[in-house]
């Protein structure tokens, strides 16, 4: 692996909330077009890696460096959304009072100064890839209907949608398919694997179905650090993972 | 820019409304049974202000989330700007017949004019700081606790502070804006007799305007991209940092403008009620102007304007007749509204005419703001 072809590089990142050490000396590679699955137990420091990465959380110590030399813990969560990192979370979290439309609208990669905002005016180019979204996340038909109208499954997919609309290199997805469907959890791989064609993705997630029809490399997070990473067979036969999920 | 029933409704109503009024005190005998008193016309003329601070309220709590418990700081500043204009053009007038220094000034022994009196004789001036005062000291204000990210009730609790401390500064006579007393015994603005019922007719009709022409550019503000941004600031703020947006500037550029609006409404306020003293600092008037968007629906900027006016009249007309409950009914309206009335009166007309309600409206008028 050469150092040009990383997208995230996480080094030995430390972060401790009231001498809890959420993350311990945590290190992690993500490559440039890569999808990666992230799972662990409660408390593991999934959440909190995401905290790190977008801004939300500054560590106590260690680096995270995206692309060629950008330090993210120098940045707040508005800079980085502008680098190019876009962050779904655990709880789908849409604009409910606004429309399907006006959520990607909000979402749409573009100037965010209020000075821009004031007088902008919907172009044919954006409703153009607001339609291409709509088409992606299969909500061409809700357009219309409020963001806090939508069923459970389709808040997840609309926030999927505007992440998309970022037009971020890395998507951070918390959890996409707590509390879907079987039908909808099927389609929400599917659309991952679409997204991966074209940006990073990191998914971090509880459902080990899922984890297995992603397919892809699988990182064990315990107590804040990287306790086995490869396939999901590699790592489901790892006997230290063994013992977290299933011993005690 | 296209206008819905409701905007027409409440244009006409505001401008018909005081035109009406003031046609029926000017040409009208004062026997004749059609005549409006000027008592009248200053009453509504006052209403009329408070309608613009009400709307400058729901414009940072409706849309924004940020509840301030001290636009009446904006409001008073405002007004004092316009009595700086009003006293100095009465004079040699005064009691003390001096042509420079207001009366005050001259019982106090003082000299000479303060240097920031300057300039208040002119007009132009003083308008251009009926609207900068208000808005610098937001700007300055807002930029501290928004980029602090100060939020919800402890925002609430420093707005409070704010007018607070204003009311005691001001209060003190050396600060040169007349004390305990205040700005009073106008005599005219730009030439015209404030006494006269035609000023009072012509100011009512401006004030109208101004209230129309305010109206006009918040539903412009808040149907704009920026008013979709910021409606989503008020309810996920954090989502939108993720985003890419920064809330603090969406927050800053709203509250300035807020202030500004409750400025010019605190100085058309003055020449209609003829006085601005420290009072109108005190921080229960500014709780008052968050209790007339309660009521008339938060979110809504309609209901802002309605409600300003119907808690107002109903404030003139009990304090007429029971004055010394005025404020347990006022305590027990908003009560009434937070725990029955969660939309104010215009949920009231959204249901009567089975639309749902405008997808902009927020929850519960004391939902997480107030917290």
């Amino acid at each position: 692996m050469s150092e040009a072809d990383t997208l995230l590089y996480l080094d030995g990142v430390t972060v401790t909330f009231d001498g809890f050490r959420a993350l311990n000396a945590l290190s992690l590679v993500l490559e440039a077009g890569e999808m990666r699955a992230v799972i662990g137990p409660n408390g593991a420091g999934k959440t909190t890696m995401m905290d790190v990465i977008t801004g939300k959380t500054r560590p106590d110590s260690g680096k995270v460096v995206f692309g060629s030399a950008t330090d993210l813990t120098r940045l707040d969560e508005p800079a980085i959304a502008a680098l190019g990192i876009g962050r779904k979370f655990q709880k789908p979290t849409v604009f409910e009072p606004h429309t399907v439309w006006d959520n990607l609208l909000l979402a749409l990669a573009g100037d965010r100064r209020p000075r821009f905002s004031l007088w902008a005016r919907e172009t044919g180019e954006e409703r153009s890839r607001i339609e291409a979204i709509l088409e992606t996340v299969r909500l061409t038909d809700q357009r219309g209907r409020l963001g806090g109208d939508l069923s459970h499954g389709q808040k997840q997919w609309l926030e999927i949608g505007m992440l998309l609309a970022q037009e971020p290199q890395l998507l951070l997805v918390d959890e996409p398919v707590a509390g879907m469907t079987d039908a909808e959890t099927e389609q929400t791989a599917e659309l991952l694997r679409e997204i991966n064609k074209t940006r990073s993705v990191v998914v971090v997630e509880h459902d080990m179905a899922f984890v297995r029809a992603l397919g892809v490399k699988v990182t064990v997070l315990h107590e804040g650090s990287v306790l086995s990473e490869g396939s999901i067979d590699h790592v489901s036969e790892d006997p230290k993972v063994v013992e977290v999920y299933l011993g005690r | 820019m296209t206008l819905d029933r409701s905007t027409v409704l409440t244009l006409l109503a505001v401008l018909g409304g005081a035109s009406i009024l003031a046609i029926l005190n000017q040409a009208t005998a004062s026997g004749s049974a059609l005549h409006v008193p000027t008592y009248v016309i200053a009453l509504a003329g006052k209403y009329l202000c408070f309608a613009m601070l009400a709307l400058a309220v729901d414009l940072v709590w409706g849309f924004g989330g940020i509840l301030s418990l001290g636009h009446a700081a904006f409001f008073a500043l405002g007004g004092y700007a316009m009595g700086m204009y009003l006293m100095r053009q009465i004079g040699t007038r005064g009691v003390y017949g001096n042509p420079m220094l207001p009366d005050f000034m001259v019982f106090l022994g003082w000299k000479e004019l303060p240097w920031y009196w300057f300039g208040f004789e002119w007009f132009p001036f003083a308008m251009l700081m009926v609207v900068l005062v208000p808005a610098v000291l937001a700007l300055v204000f807002g930029w501290l606790a928004f980029r602090s990210r100060v939020t919800g009730v402890y925002l609430s609790i420093i707005t409070q502070a704010l007018t607070y401390a204003l009311l005691l500064a001001f209060f003190r006579n050396d600060m040169g804006f007349g004390g305990n007393n205040g700005l009073t015994d106008f005599k005219d603005i730009l030439g015209f007799s404030v006494q006269a019922d035609s000023t009072r007719s012509a100011l009512l009709v401006i004030s109208a305007l101004f209230l129309c022409a305010q109206f006009l550019m918040a539903r412009f503000v808040i149907r704009s991209r920026f008013g979709k941004v910021l409606i989503a600031v008020r309810d996920t703020e954090t989502r939108t940092r993720f985003l890419g947006y920064r809330p603090e500037a969406y927050k800053l550029v709203v509250w300035v403008l807020s202030a500004a609006m409750a400025g010019i409404g605190g100085a058309l306020y003055v020449p209609q009620v003829g006085i601005i003293n420290p009072g109108e600092f005190s921080p229960g008037n500014s709780i008052e102007a968050v209790i007339w968007v309660a009521v008339g629906g938060r979110g809504t900027l309609v209901g802002a304007i309605l409600g300003a006016v119907l808690v107002n009249f109903g404030k003139t007309w009990f304090t007429g007749a029971l004055p010394e409950l005025w404020l347990y009914a006022l305590g027990a309206l908003f009560i009434f509204v937070t725990l029955f009335m969660p939309k104010g009166v215009m949920g009231l007309f959204a249901k009567r005419m089975g639309k749902r309600e405008s997808s902009a409206a927020p929850g519960p008028a004391t939902g997480r703001a107030v917290g």
